[in-house]
């Protein structure tokens, strides 16, 4: 098949970008959406003209290193699928397709597709974690956790630190990243003890990077690749207000 | 040097970590794990090095949980296991499919507490272009800033590389895209010996290729192979859809050929198995590849049960492929995935050069000839939590702090020659990409460094490879600038050493006359198509020694020396 892109272009973080046109010709349906750009960009390369920019890195959905917004949507239109598990099948010939960097105020455009999320990573600096040192820590088996409460765990954990849930945000909130920690370590009996200054912490660390509130939009699950769900941010509300009322005095 | 430490993994792992907890009351034990490794491995690892590791395996466990690791756990809220190829214990802990995401995540945690307490500072988007030796000794590494394209020093009293494997030689492999060679070779050209790079893993259960655009490949985690049986049609050339082939027409080969661990032979004997079942022409529809079929288990336990397993495996399968594989059989087949050579490093991880240490899959020290699966997360965690902290402190003992900064006249030479290197790069403007020379070079190594070699084979390789690489400096094309963030600069950079290094692995794959584990000579086999190892001739670690661009590497040997693993026939029949 052949497609009609129109691409995020921008040479640095101060300068202007545009859109630009290209075309991606003989395009298979198995090749991955990265792949189609792949084959773009040696056709840029053999024709002597600079290639687009993205982050990848495992393509296979686990790294969180796509930041690619397709047709207005982060990763594209299909459900739980990160951009470089998204296959050309579900593009036609003749598509057009418009493709950009995540846009947030507090995720910097980089060049191209490429995007600075470090705020994620700073906002798990704060206290996104379990404080134990290596070494001198109790048997694996001393620490017994309902089935339940390990299965939600793992459900808030999958998070890949993407940033998709800050993109889709018309608020550009990060409350869905950071609820997933805060849910993550507050069910295991080892991260409840440090919770309330954890939760206070990343609160703290997230608005100070530019991040918007939640305003109930949805808009974060709808985008999520690992499909985290929003009850995780009433999670994180509550434990705020809990953290706040009870045992910790925040900022 | 990605963006961020949450995404530094070479390859996410899926499916499990090993500990020797006997938690299923099935006889394990840190011996029994020993064992198991050593013979996994065709008896060419360092015995010392995987008796510790076997016993460090419980005290990773503990740590993992204790970061808050959320590991599959039963309704009583125990620990839950699985079992993995080459091992008739289960001892595998998971986090569904993605283990090795979760493990790095806690690792991440971990080393996030450091950030915020001060004691480590992260540079992302940096990488290394050289070491830096100052008086034999390792003291610090030349980077290239990968957004603004600056070249720096860092000086240090130790270096750590932990920058993975070099499978992605191979152009197609399981590994993530910028995982590569060329912080270990830049250290080899520095002087450390690089040990077995021949020994690599060729994972028996990946997606086939589809396409000749692919860019990677996508491994299903050997865990499926605890509820999943691999099977090939009887009839040579069947084009029937697996679910209408009958059961009688079936071969479930592993099973048939290895019945004591059936679909849980290791790695490396279930990879040949079904290479020769395709080129034979028993393949799935007659093509490459075999059937991984769930329908036993699904009919046994249900469909939720397979779901809470490995749901996320059945989903990246179906984005891949659009099959659903609880319906009709995954079709899989082989892949580069893992490396067990590495740069060649002593029983306290450092590498030939003082000062240089090496973890994880970077180094060589601890799957011989052939990785179990679950052993990798073992390895990188054992190597980083328990093992280096303890090793680099002897040597910082005998070293000045702070003796060098980055203004030593090593450092602006190694920086000067990184730039005219790049420079010189860039000047070509060939009429090639990098990627097409990569694809060239993977296709040759695949064909003749793969899964089975030949002297033959091999002899080709090293007359092919040089023209290769001597073409690639003449005519690859490289657009853009050094002063920018360059992808395709970074990429040449890369490939430019794959095609050093491929030499190598053919070179060694030649010296080694035997087969062993997953390196396997067509010339050196058993009447029933087994490795045969040479105990008496190559029972070494063969460690390589860069004597100049245009010169023979030299070959060291480290005998492998044996006092409690009894060296015997590997047998999984």
């Amino acid at each position: 098949m052949n497609l009609t892109l129109f691409i995020w272009r921008q040479k640095r973080p101060d300068e202007k970008g545009r859109l630009e046109r290209h075309e991606a010709k003989d395009i298979s349906p198995e090749m991955s959406f990265l792949e189609m750009l792949d084959a773009v960009n040696e056709e840029l390369v053999k024709n002597g003209n600079e290639t687009i920019v993205f982050d990848h890195d495992c393509r296979e959905g686990i790294c969180g290193s796509c930041s690619q917004v397709i047709n207005g949507v982060p990763h594209g239109h299909r459900e739980k699928t990160t951009v470089c598990q998204l296959h050309m099948r579900h593009f036609k010939d003749g598509d057009i397709i418009y493709i950009e960097p995540l846009r947030a105020k507090a995720f910097p455009v980089i060049k191209d597709l490429i995007v600075d999320r470090g705020a994620l990573d700073r906002i798990i600096q704060s206290g996104g974690y379990i404080s134990v040192h290596t070494g001198g820590v109790p048997d694996a088996n001393a620490i017994l956790i309902p089935k339940e409460d390990a299965d939600t765990a793992m459900d808030a954990a999958e998070c890949i630190g993407c940033g998709a849930c800050v993109a889709a945000c018309p608020n550009g909130s990060a409350m869905l990243f950071t609820a997933s920690k805060i849910t993550h370590l507050a069910m295991l009996p080892q991260g409840r003890i440090e919770s309330a200054r954890r939760v206070c912490m990343m609160t703290e660390s997230m608005m100070n990077e530019g991040f918007g509130s939640c305003g109930n939009h949805y808009e974060c699950q709808a985008a999520c690749p690992k499909g985290i769900k929003v009850q995780f941010i009433a999670k994180l509300n509550r434990e705020f207000l809990k953290a706040v009322f009870k045992t910790y005095t925040p900022f | 040097m990605g963006d961020s430490p949450r995404r530094g993994h070479s390859i996410a792992a899926q499916g499990g970590l090993n500990a020797a907890k006997n938690y299923a009351n099935d006889g394990d034990s840190i011996l029994r794990l020993f064992h198991d490794t050593i013979k996994g491995g065709d008896f060419r690892a360092r015995e010392a090095n995987v008796y510790r590791l076997a016993m460090l395996s419980n005290n990773i466990m503990d740590q993992c949980v204790a970061q808050g690791v959320p590991f599959a756990r039963d309704y009583a809220g125990y620990l839950e296991n699985r079992s993995f190829g080459g091992a008739q214990v289960s001892r595998t802990f998971y986090a569904r499919g993605l283990t090795g995401q979760q493990l790095l995540l806690g690792a991440c945690g971990a080393l996030s507490l450091q950030i915020k307490a001060g004691t480590v500072t992260l540079h992302p988007r940096k990488e290394m272009l050289d070491l830096v030796v100052i008086d034999g000794e390792a003291k610090g590494i030349t980077v290239r800033d990968m957004v603004t394209g600056e070249i720096n020093g860092f000086a240090a009293d130790a270096v750590c590389l932990c920058t993975g494997g070099y499978s992605n030689i191979f152009y197609l492999s399981t590994n993530a895209m910028s995982s590569n060679v060329t912080a270990a070779y830049r250290a080899f050209k520095k002087g450390a010996f690089f040990a077995n790079p021949c020994l690599t893993q060729i994972h028996p259960t990946c997606i086939p290729v589809s396409g000749g655009r692919q860019s990677k490949l996508t491994l299903m985690s050997e865990s499926l192979r605890n509820d999943g049986r691999i099977w090939a049609p009887k009839n040579k050339g069947d084009r029937r859809a697996p679910v209408e082939i009958p059961e009688s027409e079936r071969d479930y080969f592993l099973e048939r050929m290895y019945p004591a661990y059936g679909n849980l032979a290791p790695r490396d004997i279930a990879s040949r198995a079904v290479k020769a079942i395709c080129d034979n022409g028993f393949g799935a529809g007659g093509g490459t590849g075999v059937y991984l079929d769930f329908a036993d288990t699904i009919k046994r336990a249900g469909r939720d049960k397979i779901r809470e397993r490995y749901g996320n495996l059945f989903e990246m399968y179906e984005k891949i492929t659009g099959e659903n594989a609880y319906k009709q059989p995954m079709r899989i087949y082989p892949a580069p995935h893992y490396a067990m050579g590495g740069l060649w490093v002593d029983y306290n991880l450092q590498s030939s050069i003082p000062g240089l240490f090496v973890l994880g899959e970077a180094n060589f020290s601890d799957h011989g000839a052939n990785r179990l699966g679950a052993s990798a997360l073992m390895q990188g965690l054992a190597d980083g939590y328990f093992i280096i902290p303890h090793t680099i402190a002897g040597y910082l003992a005998e070293t000045a702090p702070g003796k060098v900064n980055a203004e030593h006249s090593e450092f602006k030479k190694s920086g000067d020659d990184a730039e005219s290197y790049i420079k010189k790069l860039l000047s070509v403007n060939g009429r090639k990409t990098a990627s097409e020379f990569h694809r060239e070079l993977g296709r040759i190594l695949w064909d003749n460094v793969g899964m089975v070699r030949s002297g033959e084979g091999l002899k080709k390789a090293l007359q092919l490879i040089p023209p290769l690489r001597a073409e690639f400096r003449q005519n690859v094309k490289i657009t853009g600038s050094g002063n920018e963030l360059n992808q395709e600069l970074e990429r040449a950079g890369r490939i430019a050493d794959f095609l050093e290094f491929g030499e190598l692995m053919a070179r060694d794959a030649l010296h080694r006359r035997e087969s062993c584990g997953a390196h396997f000579r067509i010339e050196y086999q058993t009447q029933d198509g087994g490795a045969r190892r040479d105990d008496e001739n190559f029972c070494y670690t063969a460690a390589w020694e860069f004597k100049g661009a245009d010169r023979e590497p030299e070959l060291h040997k480290e005998p492998l020396k044996f006092e409690n693993a009894e060296l015997a026939v590997r047998s999984y029949k």
